[in-house]
């Protein structure tokens, strides 16, 4: 059988620079799914929208040919012309985009803009059109098609949005769906069910699929056939079984050896033992004010965080794991001072082994001094994080300026050691961030963190952000400072698998509560609460004897008053947490 | 290509560790205005806009030397005299830059004054002539001009006005006033926008809404009225030079609130990027922190903001002065000049009295067009 979509030594580039993507080419093949792989700047974006030539209007697409066999025959995309061209898109083939937010306009209902589609296509009417897009949004899983159709954009969470972008792409029944990082922006456990209905969806339709992702784990979820991409080259390609079980090139076998996963653990670990914690928090409450909806009505309250008790080890690191909205980063605002919690919480830092402890939650000015040189945070964003104006080494001497430690040339001593220290060379000292990838840009913000010899780190998701493999880089990085500067971390994730390779106790999140708490090792190998399961079940691995349980990521995932009997909570009251073996806690009625 | 027959695989040699140190975007090291120049120079009108006002700001000082007359220096035989032609060939014949001198002679069926040319002498110009005395950058004492019209004949370019000032020159010296008034004022209203807007967007809660209110109430005056009333208020009696100063910090005194807001807007979205942040968290002061990490970051956006502001002042004097209520004679600014040209009927007999006209739009527009472009370039770091 003729394959769906024939891509041919495409090679795009901008402007008079050298190409972006040279010499690519693959086939999609009727009703299975291709993978595109790579990492950021690899080509595998652009490549794939040269498909439906939503290029940036700078690209010019050098050679190459794009054939489609879909329902009108063959046809050669890149002879199209535009108004051709606007016939294909969304009818034939249909693109789902990264962003959720930024894809659906915020001013339209999600109703007539998923209907737009077959306005436009198909010359529906409004009513055949409305009754297409509802069977449509309850084929992807609304519970209540009627609601979604007349709500806004703004109304539904990240994994709703994306469902119902889904639904935009599917209503004119394409041939092919491109899926441009569909689930890189959702939490894994939404992710995991968004992957399951796209490939529901597959089956039901016998559409192809070309999937883009950095995810390996991804990629054996999803695909039968895999191209992988590295500096706008294939580097392999073929199909997914053969390669993921036995990856040839050296820079598929990189991207493996990063794949973060969670380990099989053959025992429990024993409990942390508390002698000397460098941050305890007792009973932290965090209540937010929101204005009501309306002005005469009272304001409500948000609750970030409840009822929080942990304590971190001299030289350990805890780990905080969550969705977004669990209240993990309100938790290291608090931790670190920027943030108080509500009245009868108690933060207490003890920058030395049995000195006095600090009460980071009210410091006087000279405590609080004191206090910034101890603790440091690494943050999430690594293109946010150093100001684009100063040098690095302005940037890296600033902390030793505003507690006016040492000379000048003292600070640019210490900036070049340090700037060493986390495997960048000193002659970088005078350079400005924007010339630096992300992951080098995490190491100069690392520098910096270290800077005034802290003795507790708070990583607020340090490498959400960057590809795998650079991931991998920083978080070997993180544990070699922690190990040479006797650091504790407090470290911030989302992901489970992260967190799994540098913690050594983890505390798991949902709506504000901690739910279960164990050493790391503990938890993977008896993992007690439904969402901690959901969190390890949604977890992608780059093993295709491994599928998502979306069974197990159904149960754990929904709201809370959703879990089995024994879990549940509401509103405002929620069970203890019981103690299961020494060390491990989980939240659950007895 | 390898032999493995189930996939393709790249031969190219592959070096894991290649990429580590290497810079990713070599092209963006570099400080921000270096940044910011680069792209603006592919502006063309912004580019062409800036180099000309630059050589305006530049000439200012020397406009008595081009000019050929003095700002106030009247010529009674020749009051609304027209426009003179420079010429250059004389029946045929080349003989270098002259005029055809003219005299006036009163027309008795329409009671004007009419300028005869006589087209038989033609009267060469004399170059770095001596003329009347003048102040070379306000304080160098010369009476060398670049050209003066020969002895007994007149050099009017575009025409002299009612009391017989050549309306060239003065548009010459008008411009040191109404170029400069702009700047002044610009500085005022940027001190005090920056100033409360830093604060109002930093420290935000009170400070920020009582801030934002007294932005509201200045707003919502009526502006025309109360320029009038502020001016109005100036006494009589002050020289040309203090009612100028007052004149532009009224303007920027009105100027400041759009600016305040621009500013508060601006530090809102800074101040959540992590380097802010971050530098908080080290235990920077406030001071620092807006100093340091927020002004630097949006200094190009202030710079924009400023070229743009800068022609609503040029304006705006200009619109005071035409009223009477801004600069008074002697001072010379296009707005003065314009006072003259209120009067319709005399426009449409002496059209060259409306002649300021032309140098404001030129230089409003110029100012807009280099606005422009820097703002087009502010952002260095996209794509």
């Amino acid at each position: 059988m003729t394959p769906l979509l024939t891509v041919e030594n495409l090679e795009i580039g901008f402007g008079r620079e050298q190409s972006v993507v040279r010499d690519v080419s693959f086939e999609v093949p009727r009703g299975e799914t291709l993978a595109l792989v790579g990492e950021s700047g690899s080509g595998k974006t652009i490549t794939c929208r040269s498909v439906l030539r939503i290029l940036p209007r700078s690209a010019q697409v050098r050679s190459g040919r794009i054939t489609f066999n879909g329902r009108d025959g063959v046809v050669e995309l890149s002879k199209l012309t535009e108004r051709q061209m606007r016939h294909v898109r969304g009818d034939a083939i249909s693109m789902i985009f990264q962003e959720p937010m930024r894809s659906l306009s915020p001013l339209h209902r999600i109703g007539n803009q998923v209907s737009e589609v077959l306005w436009i296509h198909r010359g529906a009417s409004e009513r055949e059109a409305r009754r297409d897009v509802l069977r449509e949004f309850e084929r992807v899983g609304f519970a209540d098609p009627e609601r979604v159709y007349r709500s806004y954009p703004f109304e539904l969470s990240g994994g709703m949005r994306q469902r119902a972008m889904i639904a935009m792409a599917m209503v004119a029944k394409p041939d092919l769906l491109i899926a441009d990082e569909p689930t890189t922006a959702l939490d894994v456990t939404t992710q995991a069910q968004v992957l399951g209905l796209i490939k529901t969806l597959q089956k039901d339709t016998g559409m192809s699929v070309i999937l883009v992702t950095h995810d390996l784990g991804v990629v054996a979820n999803m695909a039968e056939h895999v191209v992988v991409m590295h500096r706008g080259r294939v580097m392999e390609k073929g199909d997914a079984r053969p390669i993921l079980s036995d990856p040839t090139h050296p820079y598929t076998q990189q991207l493996f050896a990063a794949a973060p996963e969670i380990p099989t653990v053959d025992e429990p670990a024993p409990e942390v033992e508390s002698n000397d914690p460098i941050l305890t928090m007792r009973d932290v409450n965090k209540t937010y004010r929101l204005r009501a909806s309306v002005a005469w009505k009272p304001d409500m309250l948000a609750r970030a965080v409840r009822g929080v008790d942990l304590a971190l080890e001299r030289g350990k690191t805890l780990a905080i794991v969550g969705e977004s909205g669990s209240g993990k980063t309100t938790l290291a605002k608090i931790a670190l001072g920027a943030e108080k919690p509500d009245p009868g919480g108690e933060v207490l830092f003890r920058p030395s082994a049995g000195g006095e402890p600090v009460v980071v939650n009210q410091m006087t000015r000279e405590e609080r001094t004191e206090f910034q040189k101890n603790a440091q945070m690494v943050f999430q964003d690594p293109y946010s994080s150093l100001s684009p104006r100063m040098r690095v080494q302005d940037a890296l001497t600033e902390p030793l300026e505003i507690h006016g430690i040492g000379s000048g040339s003292e600070r640019r001593d210490k900036a070049a050691a340090l700037i060493e220290q986390v495997g960048l060379k000193s002659d970088m000292l005078k350079r400005f961030p924007h010339a630096f990838s992300g992951g080098q840009r995490q190491r100069l913000s690392i520098a910096r963190a270290l800077m005034l010899d802290p003795v507790l780190l708070v990583c607020d998701e340090p490498t959400s952000a960057l590809d795998v493999s650079v991931q991998e880089q920083i978080l070997s990085l993180l544990e070699e400072i922690r190990d040479r500067h006797k650091l504790s971390y407090l470290f911030i994730s989302h992901d489970l698998a992260v967190v799994a390779r540098i913690a050594d106790e983890v505390a798991v999140m949902r709506a504000g509560i901690v739910v279960e708490q164990a050493p790391a090792e503990t938890l993977f190998f008896d993992p007690r609460h439904p969402y901690t399961k959901a969190l390890i079940a949604a977890q992608p691995e780059p093993d295709v004897n491994r599928p998502i349980d979306l069974a197990t990521v159904a149960r754990g995932a929904g709201a809370p008053s959703d879990w089995p009997e024994a879990f549940r909570f509401g509103e405002d009251d929620f069970p203890a947490l019981t103690t299961m073996s020494p060390g491990h806690k989980v939240r659950q009625h007895v | 290509m390898t032999d493995r027959p189930d996939r393709f695989v790249d031969d190219a040699p592959f070096d894991p560790t290649a990429s580590a140190l290497d810079l990713e975007r070599a092209d963006l090291d570099a400080p921000g205005w270096v940044l910011v120049w680069r792209k603006f120079r592919t502006h063309k009108l912004g580019l062409i806009s800036g180099l000309f006002i630059a050589f305006s700001y530049i000439m200012l000082p020397f406009w008595g030397f081009v000019a050929p007359y003095g700002p106030n220096e009247r010529n009674e035989e020749y009051l609304y005299a027209s426009p003179q032609k420079i010429r250059l060939f004389h029946e045929g014949e080349f003989i270098g830059p002259f005029i055809y001198p003219v005299t006036a002679e009163a027309n008795l069926t329409t009671f004007q004054w009419e300028f005869v040319p006589d087209t038989d002498n033609p009267a060469p110009l004399r170059w770095f002539c001596e003329g009347t005395p003048y102040k070379l950058a306000g304080f160098i004492p010369s009476d060398t001009h670049l050209f003066c019209p020969a002895e007994g004949t007149t050099v009017f370019v575009w025409g002299s006005d009612r009391l017989g000032r050549d309306v060239f020159s003065r548009i010459l010296y008008g411009a040191q006033l109404s170029l400069t008034v702009g700047l002044i004022g610009i500085l005022v209203s940027f001190s005090l926008g920056i100033f409360f807007g830093s604060i109002a967007g930093y420290f935000g809660g009170g400070i920020d809404w009582v801030i934002n209110r007294v932005i509201e109430i200045l707003r919502s005056l009526p502006e025309l009225p109360l320029w009038l009333a502020l001016s109005a208020a100036v006494p009589s009696n002050w020289g040309p030079v203090a009612v100028f100063f007052i004149i532009s910090i009224i303007l920027g005194i009105l100027d400041w609130p759009g600016l305040a807001r621009s500013v508060r807007a601006k530090f809102l979205s800074l101040r959540e990027e992590e380097y802010v942040r971050a530098a908080e968290m080290m235990g920077a002061k406030p001071g620092r922190v807006i100093g340091r990490h927020l002004l630097p970051n949006f200094a190009s956006h202030l710079i924009a903001s400023a070229t743009l502001s800068i022609p609503a002042m040029i304006l705006g004097e200009t619109a005071l002065s035409f009223l009477g209520l801004g600069l008074r004679a002697p001072a010379v600014s296009w707005g003065v000049m314009l006072n003259d040209a209120q009067n319709l009927a005399s426009i449409e007999i002496y059209p060259w009295t409306a002649l300021p006209m032309v140098p404001i739009i030129v230089v409003v527009l110029a100012f807009n067009f280099l606005g422009d472009g820097l703002r087009d370039s502010l952002d260095p770091y996209q794509d």
